[in-house]
């Protein structure tokens, strides 16, 4: 139990499937995330890397119990050592947990922004949001603007001061960053990290793993739906002798800097996965075991790994 | 052969600001080139202008010396920053890759679209994977110039080394131009020749 109250937010086990209409009225289910393990601690940033479609965003709109109805999650979700129900989503979901949006379209396209991030039904204070415009390298003049009159960068700028403004304890920034420059960027992250000195933590899901691995203090790299590593961010910093799963070291391989250089193939399709390690297809150091059976998350040099032949 | 902005300023009508002011810019055949820019400053505009899909208030989009064709498939093509606002929602994506050309189902192998994928819709797919097919869409129609307007800020770094090798190797062998437009300065020096500054007005 103490574990559990440490923690801010802990997810075991976590399933999520769709129910789907396959030829006719005939139904199946499409898994999208299995055994998915992720635990976010009170003052910590934990950003969420891993290949596109690989359940980042649907990890967000489970936490929050926003996913569409013919969605079933299975799984331990707990938050402050209480377990998610849908009741306890609906109370925490905008007040205590706030969303950064992957979609610019997200924004309300008929009100005026300022008032957007203000909120209506308690609004606060004009002066606090002026602050952050202000920090974020918003004119002033874009409280009075449309969203359709923003820029793409400008608006991802207004999405992020919407969680910033809030009193949230756990903020979920699903890919807040594309389309802010540098600076704009940094600016935006140290104010997350400012947020964590407060005690609050923060759950950054990103392509940017350049930044993600400057500013998280921990990386979990989702590969297909699950969880294949979560490490320390300095080792994503130090480079691929100190990764363990290889698909990590295949994502620093690819960054610009470090080669650009791919593997081969591509993601299973969620209706058509692999029955042992999901990676296994295109992981060079892939056995016969690989192939069989799903690895279990074990703990490798102080961070965890999903992979049979983790060193 | 080069494609041109010559001074071209953008604004969407009298009462506003300019987005875009007296910006001029040359890419040739063969050429890669990256622009880069912080948020604001019209680079998805000029991106559009260059392609076709804007006129420019002031100044003039010059293809080998003359304005853009205004009929049959352009031949400088736009791959933009959110493949599923670029993807007619109600065509299967058989039809999307048949709309610009005869569909040539050896070369999807190489930009990893499965023929399966052929008859689903693009809500079916995720963001990766459709860019992809705007990727093939562009190149397979035969295009001259390629307007990458921040085709990889949505994927992870392994996809956009694939896109981004598929692209290289087929701009290499037909000699295509490209303007990349990104945030990344690493890609930026990586994928171009040459890195733009729009802000700026000068190569750095």
């Amino acid at each position: 139990m103490d574990a559990k109250t440490e923690s801010l937010l802990e997810i075991h086990d976590l399933s999520v499937s769709f129910r789907m209409y396959d030829h006719a009225l005939g139904q199946r289910d499409l898994q999208v995330i299995s055994d998915l393990h992720l635990t976010v601690k009170p003052g910590e940033i934990v950003a969420v890397a891993g290949s596109s479609g690989s359940g980042k965003s649907l990890l967000a709109s489970a936490i929050l119990g926003i996913l569409p109805d013919n969605a079933t999650v299975k799984g331990h979700l707990h938050y402050k050592g209480q377990q998610l129900t849908s009741q306890l989503q609906s109370k925490i979901r905008g007040s205590e947990v706030a969303l950064v949006p992957q979609s610019i379209s997200y924004l309300d396209p008929l009100m005026k922004v300022g008032r957007q991030v203000d909120g209506w039904k308690k609004p606060r204070p004009t002066e606090k949001r002026r602050g952050l415009f202000r920090r974020l390298a918003l004119p002033e003049q874009t409280e009075n603007l449309y969203p359709f009159q923003l820029s793409g960068g400008m608006a991802r700028r207004v999405l992020v001061s919407t969680a910033l403004i809030s009193d949230a304890e756990l903020i979920i920034a699903d890919e807040p960053t594309p389309g802010m420059s540098l600076d704009q960027a940094l600016e935006a992250l140290q104010m997350f990290r400012e947020m964590a000195k407060e005690g609050k933590a923060v759950i950054l899901i990103t392509h940017d793993i350049d930044l993600a691995f400057q500013f998280a203090d921990r990386v979990a790299v989702f590969y297909a739906g699950t969880t294949v590593e979560t490490a320390p961010a300095a080792d994503f910093r130090s480079g691929p002798q100190a990764l363990r799963h290889p698909y990590s070291k295949a994502l620093w391989h690819a960054l610009p800097q470090n080669g650009f250089q791919p593997i081969d193939g591509f993601q299973p399709y969620a209706g058509n996965l692999p029955k042992g390690c999901l990676f296994a297809p295109r992981c060079p150091y892939a056995t016969a075991q690989c192939r069989e059976s799903v690895p279990p998350m074990e703990t490798v040099r102080g961070g965890e790994v999903r992979c049979f032949h983790a060193t | 052969m080069p494609l041109e902005a010559k001074n071209v300023s953008f604004r969407y009508d009298r009462k506003q600001r300019w987005i875009l002011e007296d910006q001029s810019l040359r890419l040739d055949r063969g050429e890669k080139l990256a622009l880069f820019a912080p948020s604001g400053y019209g680079k998805t505009t000029l991106a559009m202008l260059l392609s076709g899909y804007r006129q420019p208030t002031k100044g003039q989009i010059l293809l080998d010396g003359a304005p853009l064709p205004k009929t049959g498939i352009c031949p400088v093509q736009l791959i933009c920053q959110h493949p599923e606002k670029a993807i007619n929602p109600r065509w299967r994506l058989r039809n999307v890759l048949e709309e610009s050309s005869s569909l040539r189902e050896e070369m999807l192998g190489e930009f990893g679209i499965e023929k399966a994928w052929l008859d689903r819709f693009p809500r079916e797919l995720s963001g990766g994977e459709l860019q992809r097919f705007c990727v093939a869409r562009a190149l397979m129609s035969g295009a001259e110039y390629l307007i990458c307007d921040e085709i990889s800020t949505m994927l992870d770094v392994i996809t956009q080394a694939q896109i981004w090798n598929v692209i290289l190797k087929h701009a290499a062998q037909s000699n295509m131009g490209i303007l990349a437009v990104t945030h990344n300065l690493n890609l930026a020096r990586h994928i171009a020749d040459r890195v733009y500054d729009l802000a700026k007005r000068e190569y750095i």
